[in-house]
């Protein structure tokens, strides 16, 4: 199962090129990007390990990119995201946010069913890969 | 703050200037045109349209001599051009390299022509930004274990996209100690360099016999520098050429008088220790405009607009380098006159 979260979730994956188009936009905002990496796809699950700081003072998208790829190196079979972050006053949120790399193969979710009192029924997402042990959910 | 009303929707403008901008024209322009086999290009218009050749041409005006640097810098800009025309004929070549080392005596302009350097490459479309970071040894080398990486991460990810200057770089290598994190520095630097040579150019600079040193225990940095670039000194006529340009730009001019003052101070300037080339000469121009102010203001009366923009030869002739016939540079001299005072023998 695709897992579809933050900008651009419907269309196909982005391309490095792509991505570093994305980035400059950002950039030409004045948005401070960072990147982020998790196993955990939980829809709930938004805040993701930072992979070093958010990158201010950059000028070009390759920087960026470089640490995104770095990041994917470290972490391949994990989810990848960017995020840039918009500091200007009154909006201060994120303005942008990204999955540059996905593990091979997503599990999905299962719907699971908590019977409640009075024949109440709470419905809940668990996500497959949950089911290992955190740094090894995606491994073959 | 409070520079709007606090309101309910999305704030959008405020602190931001301007709406987001779309890709920069430039990066439209500097795209290679698209061609077919049998297509011809004037290459005259080519050089008009990449306005390259107009920065050569600031080049030759604002900087006096340095012609070895200047030839260098031209056939790297037709070697880009000729290399841009080649991809719109689908002719595929590897991007050159064009880290570059810069060697030579203080103030030959070595600074100023990287800037100039990275301005062509980007006219060029070779560097998307075509920014220049200046940095040092401090900037690169951390502290502790583990500190310089991440040190030397950060500089080079600031300078993509434009030109990474590291001045005096012959100190990033330590010969003394094995340990330094020096080291650290220049691994990195180096895997950047083969990897991103398409968003980062590097330029070395220092002078020439340490950095031959440097290079020598660093082969695999050598040869990863396609232009070793020497800056020769200044002859005297070319100091007077950076003279008349530095007033010309500050709105002075020299007295005839003057002008032969001039002459003969950087005559002995040239044969004291630590001459700075360009930067004495700046130097010793700050100091004559100093007289010339307090010449004026100690005459008194009335002067013209005239009067305002000459520095005379006394204005020179006033340097210490002139006194009694023995050559003597002008910071040695004021060491010399405060150890006098202190009553210790001149060091």
């Amino acid at each position: 199962m695709y897992v579809t979260q933050g900008t651009f979730s419907y269309l196909p994956p982005l391309t490095d090129d792509q991505i570093k188009a994305q980035i400059q936009y950002c950039l030409d905002n004045g948005w401070a990007v960072s990147v982020e990496y998790t196993d955990d796809p939980h829809p709930r699950n938004f805040l993701w390990d930072m992979w070093g700081l958010p990158m201010f003072d950059m000028k070009d998208p390759a920087a960026i990119l470089l640490e995104i790829n770095r990041c994917r190196e470290a972490n391949p079979n994990k989810y990848v995201r960017v995020n840039a972050y918009d500091s200007t006053l009154g909006r201060q949120t994120t303005a942008l946010q990204y999955i540059v790399q996905r593990p091979e193969n997503e599990p999905g979710f299962r719907l699971e069913r908590q019977e409640g009192r009075d024949r109440q029924i709470r419905y809940t997402l668990h996500p497959y890969s949950l089911d290992r042990p955190a740094g090894e959910r995606y491994q073959k | 703050m409070g520079d709007q009303p606090p309101s309910f929707q999305m704030p959008r403008g405020g602190a931001r200037q301007g709406p987001p901008s779309l890709p920069a024209p430039d990066e439209e322009e500097n795209a290679p045109p698209r061609l077919g086999e049998d297509d011809v290009v004037d290459l005259e218009d080519e050089v008009r349209g990449s306005q390259v050749f107009d920065v050569l041409e600031q080049l030759d005006r604002e900087l006096v001599g340095l012609v070895p640097v200047k030839t260098r810098i031209r056939e790297v800009a037709s070697l880009l051009l000729v290399d841009r025309l080649r991809r719109g004929y689908g002719l595929d070549s590897e991007r050159p390299t064009l880290h570059m080392c810069f060697t030579g005596s203080p103030g030959t302009g070595k600074t100023t022509i990287a800037m100039r350097m990275a301005e062509v490459l980007r006219r060029l479309g070779y560097l998307a930004k075509g920014h220049l970071v200046t940095v040092t040894r401090d900037d690169l080398v951390g502290q502790y274990i583990g500190h310089t990486a991440p040190k030397t991460r950060e500089v080079l990810k600031r300078a993509m996209g434009g030109v990474l200057f590291i001045d005096e770089a012959y100190y990033l290598y330590r010969q003394e100690n094995e340990r330094d994190y020096g080291q650290e520095t220049i691994e990195i630097l180096l895997q950047v360099m083969e990897n991103q040579r398409d968003d980062i150019v590097v330029i070395l600079a220092g002078y020439k016999d340490r950095m031959d040193t440097f290079f020598q225990s660093n082969p695999g940095m050598s040869s990863r520098i396609a232009h070793h670039i020497d800056f020769p000194d200044y002859s005297i006529d070319e100091l007077e050429g950076i003279a008349d340009i530095i007033l010309a730009k500050q709105r002075y001019t020299l007295s005839e008088d003057g002008k032969a003052a001039f002459h003969e101070l950087m005559g002995l300037r040239m044969k004291q220790p630590r001459f700075a080339n360009g930067r004495s000469v700046r130097n010793a121009l700050e100091r004559a405009r100093l007289r010339q102010a307090s010449r004026l203001v100690a005459a008194g009366g009335r002067v013209s607009r005239d009067d305002l923009m000459r520095i005379e030869g006394e204005d020179i002739r006033k340097s210490r380098l002139f006194d009694n016939g023995e050559a003597v540079d002008e910071d040695t001299a004021a060491e010399r006159k405060a150890a006098s005072e202190n009553g210790r023998p001149p060091s």
